[in-house]
């Protein structure tokens, strides 16, 4: 290739990234990659495949944003020089701003040859990521319905994946869930090795629930259930062919979901614990151990990078308001709230009686998926009788009053599309000492922090 | 009294929230003390229309739809005429396209539908964009709201009435400005999920005419307060008139 031309592209992405930054307009996070990629559609491609420990798609419904920030993490502690792409530049124009960040204005990467890639990357970025990154590893944590206006259907992203697969490097590590049949379906035909990760206690077993993904194995027999944890999710067999839920290798008993954390016992690992909770977020790290695994980490650096993980923006975010305690958690589809729902009715379950006070705030803007149906999906009737108040706001707000009407929950205390009007509400409505569950949509995330930023309770920057 | 309604393939047929119009049908019913009664009809299971006072179907995705589509058609003669004496039913999406007679794919294959409506879709190829985006119809119930989104075409036939005229959106083909199809007591539509819940009215107009055909024309239903429901209506025309297309047709 034309180290000229490359260098030209990386000086114009640099420019375009400076630029941005003057402006205030995001951080400088996709634009550069965006101007790169039109000079030199080749830089993903040369930068990228430069990285020599180790270059790591992580991808999936949910949880790859955790996932990744988890695997950073312990990247970090363990001191291994690595670079990746932040949340909400997880398409390819964000693989590229992120190469282009570190590039010299010769065309490489100081340090590249021990330098870890590691990417979050949007299910329908992963097949033209894979092609131009030559993965050594890719990471699949669920695959739920998900902005179906946006995404398509689930078959049509496992349609996706598996071109991934086609044109991924024969021997790339595939670090897959086990418990979900549609993310296990990615072994088939697949010859390198493969790190299963799954969960294994028995107390978080239900009778199921909600909107089931996957229904039917590629050989058309329906699936059975020894053990089913949500949705989908469990311990899984085909009742046609010998299709089945594989042994993991990486594997969670014992769980503990606590407010403030999770803790669980994992083969070799022992006993471990991170600020996160929610059964979503103890996949989201098995998900990450079988990555650093993958990568050759020390038990030891795994153990303490789980100790140490922060939350991502929004997910898990506590922020103090008044003498309330608002916790964030973002929840973007059926499955994604659903989980977050089980995880509130596992905390109110220890209190006891109509105790939480939730806040739930829809909006339907590009980011978000334009179709609000998906709130029909979600099974708000779970905590119905331990909702003691609830607001409801985002541009929807009133189909969300509509929804939590018909699941019983209390009267809201608001239905509201500003954030302003949200937040008066909830301090009208509680007392020092409260604590609110919030639970937005990413944009609707995002305008809530801004209000909270502009009554000096969280700081505006992105993190 | 009492309503028992016909899900058909729940657990299949549920691609858009249209589990929706199931809650919004039960809270409706209990509200009044209507009882509600819910008939799972899988792949396979035994199903009489008589044994029912409402038929529900909703959209799946397509390697599911052909699922089920060979199941439907077996059903079809005692639907039809079912539907023919007077059955209300709703049929959303997928499952409007296969209550029509066919389902025409870009390849030329066919999924047979149970001819319910005098229709049929044609899907105008993987080059053609979706109909996606919020709805807003004139009906015979007036207004309603909801959300479209879906490749196929469909095309009625010259007697056959539609649901509702497109005032925002796509409709049936995005051309003829029809949405939907009407048969006696059955609507097919595809706007899907969370229809009935903020459509009160015709959630109301259904349940009614299934009590009616059942106890007596002089059934009527206790008015319930829909504050919630009609400003969620409103909202959602508000929405779809700031941004969705204007009609053509
Ligand atoms: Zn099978």
């Amino acid at each position: 290739m034309n180290r000229v031309r490359l260098g030209a592209a990386v000086g114009a992405g640099k420019g375009a990234g400076l630029a941005t930054r003057l402006l205030r307009r995001g951080g400088g996070t996709a634009l550069p990659g965006l101007v790169a990629e039109r000079v030199h559609p080749q830089l993903v491609r040369d930068l990228g495949r430069s990285l020599g420990g180790g270059r790591v798609l992580i991808t999936g419904t949910n949880g790859k944003t955790t996932t990744s920030r988890i695997v950073a993490e312990v990247l970090a502690g363990a001191g291994r020089p690595f670079i990746h792409n932040r949340e909400g530049s997880n398409l390819m124009r964000g693989i590229a701003s992120t190469l282009l960040a570190r590039a010299s204005l010769s065309g490489r990467i100081a340090g590249a040859a021990t330098m870890v890639g590691l990417f979050e990357t949007d299910e329908a970025t992963l097949p033209p990521a894979a092609r131009a990154l030559a993965p050594t590893a890719l990471a699949f944590t669920n695959l739920f319905r998900d902005q179906l206006d946006r995404y398509g259907e689930v078959d049509t992203v496992a349609a996706l994946w598996r071109r991934a697969l086609e044109v991924a490097p024969r021997d790339a590590t595939l670090i897959l869930n086990a418990d979900d049949p549609s993310v296990a379906e990615m072994a088939q035909g697949w010859d390198g090795p493969v790190h299963w990760f799954g969960l294994d206690d028995e107390a978080f077993a239900t009778a199921g629930g909600g909107a089931y993904d996957a229904r039917w194995c590629g050989c058309g027999g329906d699936y059975a259930y020894e053990r089913r944890y949500f949705a989908h999710v469990g311990w899984w067999r085909c009742t046609r062919c010998a299709r089945k839920r594989e042994e993991p290798q990486t594997s969670a008993s014992a769980v503990d979901l606590g407010l403030e954390g999770a803790s669980f016992e994992v083969a070799g690992l022992g006993r471990v614990g991170m600020p996160l909770t929610g059964l979503y977020n103890v996949y989201n790290a098995l998900a990450a151990i079988g990555v650093c695994r993958s990568l050759g980490l020390s038990d030891e650096a795994i153990v303490a990078g789980l100790a140490r993980v922060k939350a991502a923006f929004g997910r898990q975010e506590v922020v103090e308001l008044e003498g309330r305690t608002l916790r964030l958690l973002l929840a973007k589809n059926p499955a994604g709230a659903n989980q977050v729902l089980l995880l509130l009715r596992t905390i109110a379950a220890k209190d006891g009686g109509a105790s939480l006070n939730v806040a739930l705030l829809l909006n339907d803007r590009f980011a978000d998926g334009r179709d609000v149906s998906w709130i029909w999906d979600v099974d708000h009737e779970l905590i119905a009788g331990q909702v003691a108040r609830c607001w409801l706001g985002g541009d929807r707000a009133e189909d969300l009053a509509v929804r939590v009407k018909y699941a019983g929950w209390p009267v809201p205390g608001a239905v509201a599309h500003e954030p302003a009007r949200v937040v008066d509400a909830i301090l009208a409505g509680t007392a020092p000492g409260d604590q609110v569950f919030v639970v937005p949509t990413y944009t609707a995330m995002l305008d809530l922090r801004a209000e909270l930023a502009r009554r000096g309770a969280v700081s505006g920057a992105m993190d | 009294m009492e309503l028992r309604v016909a899900h058909l393939y729940p657990d299949v047929m549920n691609i858009y929230g249209d589990r929706g119009n199931v809650i919004a049908l039960r809270y409706r019913c209990e509200a009044r003390d209507i009882r509600f009664h819910l008939g799972q009809v899988n792949i396979g299971n035994p199903f009489n229309p008589a044994e029912f006072d409402l038929v529900l179907i909703g959209g799946g995705q397509d390697r599911e739809q052909r699922r089920i589509a060979g199941d439907l058609v077996g059903r079809g003669p005692a639907i039809r005429e079912a539907i023919g004496h007077g059955l209300p039913a709703l049929a959303v999406c997928g499952g409007f396209q296969l209550f029509g007679h066919r389902y025409v794919d870009h390849d030329g294959s066919i999924i047979p539908g149970i001819g319910v409506f005098d229709l049929e879709t044609r899907h105008p190829g993987p080059v053609a964009d979706r109909c996606i985006g919020d709805v807003v119809l004139e009906t015979e119930l007036g207004e309603v709201v909801g959300f479209e989104n879906h490749g196929g075409r469909t095309y009625l036939a010259l007697d056959q009435a539609p649901f509702g005229r497109v005032r925002r959106g796509f409709g049936n083909n995005a051309v003829d400005g029809f949405e939907g199809a009407r048969h006696n007591n059955a609507i097919g539509t595809y706007l899907h999920g969370s229809l009935l819940p903020k459509n009160p009215r015709l959630a109301d107009e259904l349940i009614l005419a299934a009590l009616r055909r059942r106890y007596g024309p002089e059934v009527d239903l206790a008015p319930l307060d829909d504050t919630p429901e009609r400003a969620a209506n409103q909202n959602a025309a508000a929405i779809a008139i700031r941004r969705s297309r204007r009609a053509t047709g």
